[in-house]
């Protein structure tokens, strides 16, 4: 699938002409750099790889150093593969307006807010054991049974639980985009989008 | 920083680049916006729409406050005394429903948020018209 690789700038809102208030995301998209063109004789299947997001030098490793050197390009933090329709040069700038146009409707693939170790209230909508009343006590966020007893005399595998929440790869489909502003590399679209402010995100057509 | 100090409040700044998108936004609607606060009385036509049919409905009392001010989230609350009971809306100041904002009287106030209106009825809520000191010969 054709796409890009962008920032998370921001949300704020906006006004339809019959008067809706729409929640939109602002997103700095590119420009990428193709960091590596993928063949089928080569590789076994066809890709670009994009890189987007300046990284020190330093801080990269010697045959990452090369690969970025071979698209003649500085080194990136992020790097990703799509697949295009058209081919590409090693080395190609791609911006927003090169892939999406305005009224597409793009999907959003991000890392969610970590939230820490949570409850299964939160991690999994339980909704906590009985009521407050009728001499129930500290029980209100519990799970409950977790099984039966002396059969199967042990926990099923997967048995939703508690733990470490977020922080997870989240697919947002059919996000429309409202507005491409190509001199500042913007893509805005219409609803939320997964991880925090100046987190990676790709958007694929 | 020390743990018994208060921390000071995060300063939510707004990002440049979605400042940049909101300004681009609604650049019609914003011309037409007059410069208000609170204490002042406005009339607010508001488009209402029923059905296929559009009428527009007029709002007029007091501003007791403005929310989020400069950014596309706007709003502001308006409140009037109607049949004895006070009545407030609050309106997008961006949305296209609201079609004209006249300002009929400024008014003095010491806050940005005069809730204490509220409390007052009659005779006590008056507040006091707002003059230019820059015309002449009025103080």
């Amino acid at each position: 699938m054709a796409g890009i690789i962008g920032k998370k700038i921001g949300m704020t809102s906006t006004y339809t002409a019959d008067g809706k208030n729409l929640a939109c995301t602002v997103i700095q998209a590119g420009p990428c750099v193709v960091t590596q063109v993928k063949t089928k004789e080569k590789d076994g299947y066809e890709a670009v790889q994009l890189g987007f997001g300046e990284k020190k030098e330093h801080k990269t490793s010697k045959p990452m150093q090369g690969h970025f050197k071979k698209a003649n390009t500085t080194p990136k933090r992020e790097i990703v593969e799509f697949e295009f329709d058209k081919s590409f040069e090693l080395g190609a700038t791609i911006t927003a307006a090169d892939v999406f146009a305005e009224g597409d409707k793009i999907r959003a693939i991000g890392t969610s807010k970590g939230k820490g170790f949570q409850g299964v209230v939160k991690r999994h909508n339980f909704s906590g054991v009985g009521g407050a009343t009728h001499g129930q006590h500290n029980r209100l966020r519990a799970p409950g049974s977790i099984g039966a007893c002396s059969y199967p005399a042990r926990v099923f595998k997967g048995t939703r639980m508690g733990g470490r929440m977020g922080t997870d790869r989240v697919t947002v489909r059919n996000l429309k985009i409202l507005k491409l502003m190509p001199e500042q590399n913007l893509i805005i679209i219409s609803g939320s989008i997964p991880g925090a402010n100046n987190s990676f995100v790709y958007l694929e057509k | 920083m020390h743990s018994f100090l208060k921390r000071p409040p995060k300063l939510v700044v707004m990002n440049p680049l979605v400042k940049l998108f909101e300004q681009e936004t609604a650049t019609e609607v914003r011309k037409n916006i007059p410069e208000f606060r609170a204490g002042d009385t406005i009339n607010v036509h508001v488009k209402i729409i029923e059905g296929n049919k559009q009428r527009i409905q007029q709002f007029q009392g007091t501003v007791i406050q403005r929310r989020n001010p400069n950014t596309n989230g706007e709003t502001f609350t308006v409140r009037k005394i109607s049949n004895g009971v006070g009545v407030e809306r609050i309106f997008p100041i961006l949305s296209p429903n609201v079609e004209k904002i006249e300002v009929i009287k400024k008014g003095k106030v010491r806050r940005a948020r005069i809730f204490y209106q509220r409390l007052r009825a009659g005779k006590a809520s008056r507040i006091k018209e707002r003059r230019d000191h820059t015309a002449p010969g009025k103080a």
